[in-house]
């Protein structure tokens, strides 16, 4: 195990980076769901969206890390917590948050997870990513604006409609 | 690094995820467990577009996150008016679509 991790040149910090992120991201996502405080759940969430965020800039993309941070801790969250406070009065612990048949879900999930393992690792055994390849922004608009340019058009319309959706919706009268 | 490090972190995050939209009552929750699916499928793409030296996976995680955040838009305004017609807003109590 150690000779073919010295033989493949293997970046240990990297490793040992991914690896604490990664364990806080899987704690903090259980807690999500398990949590029986919202706000708290929300938070946790955001614990998950940083540590994402991370992994986003050990995978050298950097630019959609910045992107995670702005648009998922900076905006969503807030949107998020606004929700939170617009539709429950009370902040602290409920006890009415699962579904009677929650327990349900944990075969259901250990299933998918199961068979997910089994096809990645009999699909992705050795697959190095070393060395980590640096995405420039330069190459990532060139990107957008020239291939994905029609994509992206037809977002904008999709974030257009939202909004004016949003608006419609929660507007009073 | 192994691609399957990132994959696999994927994986346990989808599964959360998944398990909290069907354990979750509170609309709120759910649309939370959601951002949990989104961002396990952005680390995929992500991984991906390093393993194969090409950045559509970049362009197409920033994609998902424009998109992920116009549905939590829609989704919270429905949400709220849910909320203000029935003053609850438990997933288990809208039945009205039930055939």
């Amino acid at each position: 195990m150690l000779a073919a991790a010295a033989s493949t040149d293997i970046n240990v910090a990297e490793n040992i980076g991914f690896g604490i992120i990664a364990a806080l991201m899987i704690v903090a996502a259980i807690n999500v769901v398990r949590s029986s405080n919202v706000v708290h759940a929300a938070l946790s969430l955001v614990a998950v969206m940083a540590g994402a965020a991370a992994q986003y800039l050990l995978l050298a993309a950097e630019f959609v890390a910045v992107t995670q941070v702005l648009v998922y801790i900076g905006a969503v969250m807030i949107l998020f917590l606004f929700g939170v406070m617009l539709t429950r009065a009370r902040v602290g612990r409920e006890t009415d948050l699962n579904n009677k048949s929650w327990a349900l879900g944990i075969p259901v999930a250990l299933l998918m997870l199961g068979s997910m393992v089994y096809v990645l690792l009999k699909a992705f055994g050795t697959d190095h990513l070393d060395p980590v390849a640096q995405v420039s922004t330069a190459e990532l608009s060139d990107s957008i604006f020239k291939p994905f340019l029609l994509p992206f058009w037809a977002l904008s319309f999709v974030l257009l409609a939202a909004v004016i959706g949003a608006i419609v919706l929660a507007r009073k009268d | 690094m192994l691609i399957n490090e990132f994959l696999l972190l994927g994986a346990v995050l989808f599964c959360i995820g998944v398990y909290g939209v069907i354990a979750r009552k509170n609309a709120v929750m759910v649309l939370m467990s959601i951002e949990l699916i989104l961002n396990s499928v952005n680390i995929n793409l992500l991984a991906f577009s390093q393993l194969h030296h090409n950045l559509d996976g970049n362009v197409f995680a920033l994609y998902i996150i424009a998109v992920a955040a116009a549905e939590v838009g829609v989704g919270l305004a429905m949400v709220l008016l849910i909320y203000r017609n029935r003053k609850s807003i438990s997933l288990d109590e809208l039945s009205e679509m039930k055939g």
